[in-house]
């Protein structure tokens, strides 16, 4: 059978975190959803051998002593209709009524292919940290983190906490940029102080502006990678690559559900007003999605859009300076960590592009849009849904991802023959 | 750093590995190999994204393929292959 909510919010990070307990605080019945098994998103993630920051705590705390917050963790959404989302848990169909719906849906890595990027041993610089708080073995491993934006700093520290020998950070943002970055971060004391922390936490690791990842070598997984530093080439020994080049929206269901989409940059974000609501009129969105701005920004976005969502506008509105001043940030991080051409054209003819498929670069060649290239060479067609590929082929400039269709995860078959989803209900 | 976290034991290829309550298969493979199935072109791979997103983790868990080990926490007794066949979708 269907349960109804009040309020369903996708994706438990500071965002959902905070739509949730907003909305929850003024009696409604809210669903909290997320992917993971524990709460926190990314940015939260749990670390087995260590305890969450205080902020963190509070956040879970405060959602886990509400009565009227339904949590669903390792909870998968697979499609979506104005009133109805078809969940999959532990290989369980379900299907969630809502009147609300909050998309804190976050961000994923962008991952950009050049050679030797699928040797076992190359990581996200974001997924590097991922893997090593939930127990990856990184002790006495060498390890370069490369990429770009201030997540280096903190991926560093963390393997760096767990035992990794850091070799060297690699950001391709130069001196240049890096200086006025540090220079605005005034502005966000918490930031500056946090980038300070992490410096300190990194004290001895070679740091270098303006120099990425070129190649990848080794034989059945990564032994070395070459980088470029200014005008000069390096050969650097390492047992793994923590490699990420900033973030990218996961719009995927907002695109499904058919919220107005701002297609400015080269990654689309959701749309929203100052109540954080979408192109549709029960849909609000919050945080990454909405652009990449960060933990303090997507907090306060989910609050607004908690309140906002059972009508409690003057909470929502209490809020609107901060999060205008949080959300510059988000100018700050695009300008100032721009990312350097020659990043676009590291891949060669057989630098395979889509990892799920194979499909190499030069198999690309003839083809100018996502659909024909699909039907033709299986480009984004394999289990990550172009999620990977279709976002580096938009970064690379060579063509926009197509538009997401049910399924947006794969998914059991049974799922699919769920018979409550999208019937009339009663 | 809490170094006595507690410890789950499971099988990764027939091997027994302990891995901390609350770790990800894909923590526990990697204590015995880095490398989680092949693709089409018979490459081998291991996790790249570690949220989810790439499905470069895809194992067989207790029996059932295609499952994340980034996403999937570990289970006392759980048997893991990393060996499964390259497929599509």
């Amino acid at each position: 059978m269907a349960e109804h909510y009040d309020v369903l919010v996708v994706g438990a990070g500071p965002a959902g975190l905070a739509a949730a307990d907003a909305a929850a605080g003024h009696c409604a019945r809210v669903g909290l959803l997320d992917a993971q098994a524990t709460l926190g998103g990314q940015v939260w993630r749990r670390d087995v051998r260590a305890e969450a920051p205080r902020m963190a705590r509070h956040a879970f705390h405060a959602v886990e002593s509400r009565t009227n917050i339904a949590r669903f963790t390792q909870t998968q959404i697979v499609a979506a209709t104005d009133n109805e989302l078809l969940v999959e848990q532990a290989a369980q169909a379900h299907t969630l009524r809502y009147d609300k719906l909050v998309l804190a849906c976050g961000a994923r890595e962008l991952l950009l292919p050049f050679p030797g990027w699928t040797l076992p041993g190359v990581f996200g610089a974001g997924g590097a940290q991922a893997l090593v708080k939930q127990g990856w073995p990184i002790a006495g491993k060498r390890v370069v983190v490369a990429g770009s934006g201030p997540l280096l700093l903190a991926v560093a520290a963390t393997l760096r906490k767990h035992g990794a020998s850091v070799a060297a950070i690699c950001e391709q943002a130069s001196a240049k940029q890096l200086a006025a970055f540090a220079g605005a971060l005034w502005r966000w004391p918490q930031k500056a102080a946090q980038a300070i922390a992490l410096r300190s936490a990194l004290a001895g690791v070679p740091y270098h502006a303006g120099a990425f990842v070129r190649a990848a070598h080794g034989d059945t997984q990564l032994r070395a990678v070459e980088v470029q530093i200014g005008k000069n080439r390096r050969r650097i020994d390492c047992d793994h690559l923590a490699v990420g080049y900033g973030l990218v929206p996961n719009v995927e269901l907002a695109q499904l559900l058919g919220c107005a989409l701002d297609h400015d940059g080269r990654h689309p974000c959701v749309e929203v007003d100052e109540d954080q609501r979408t192109s549709l009129a029960n849909v609000y969105a919050a945080g990454e999605v909405c652009g990449i701005g960060g933990r303090d920004s997507a907090r306060i976005e989910g609050a607004i859009a908690g309140h906002a969502a059972v009508g409690a506008t003057q909470a929502a509105q209490a809020l609107r300076s901060a999060q205008r001043h949080a959300r510059r940030f988000s100018a700050l991080l695009e300008t100032r960590f721009a990312l350097d051409a020659r990043i676009r054209e590291l891949a060669t003819d057989d630098t395979i592009i889509c990892r799920c498929e194979d499909v190499t670069w030069s198999a690309l060649n003839d083809f100018s849009d996502a659909r024909a290239a699909k039907l033709q060479t299986r480009c984004g067609m394999g289990a990550c849904q172009g999620r990977i590929c279709g976002t580096a082929l938009a970064e690379l400039g060579r063509f926009p991802r197509g538009g997401p269709r049910p399924p947006i995860f794969p998914a059991w078959l049974a799922t699919l023959a769920e018979a409550d989803f999208a019937s009339t209900p009663n | 750093m809490n170094t006595t976290a507690k410890l789950v034991r499971l099988h990764v290829d027939g091997v027994a590995v302990e891995a901390p309550v609350g770790a990800s298969v894909a923590a526990a493979i990697a204590q015995v190999t880095l490398r989680c199935g092949r693709r089409p072109g018979g490459g081998a791979r291991a996790p790249l994204c570690g949220m989810g997103v790439c499905f470069e983790c895809r194992v067989r868990i207790d029996g059932i393929d295609h499952q994340r080990a980034c996403m999937t926490i570990v289970r006392e007794g759980m048997r893991v292959e990393t060996a499964m066949e390259p497929a599509h979708g």
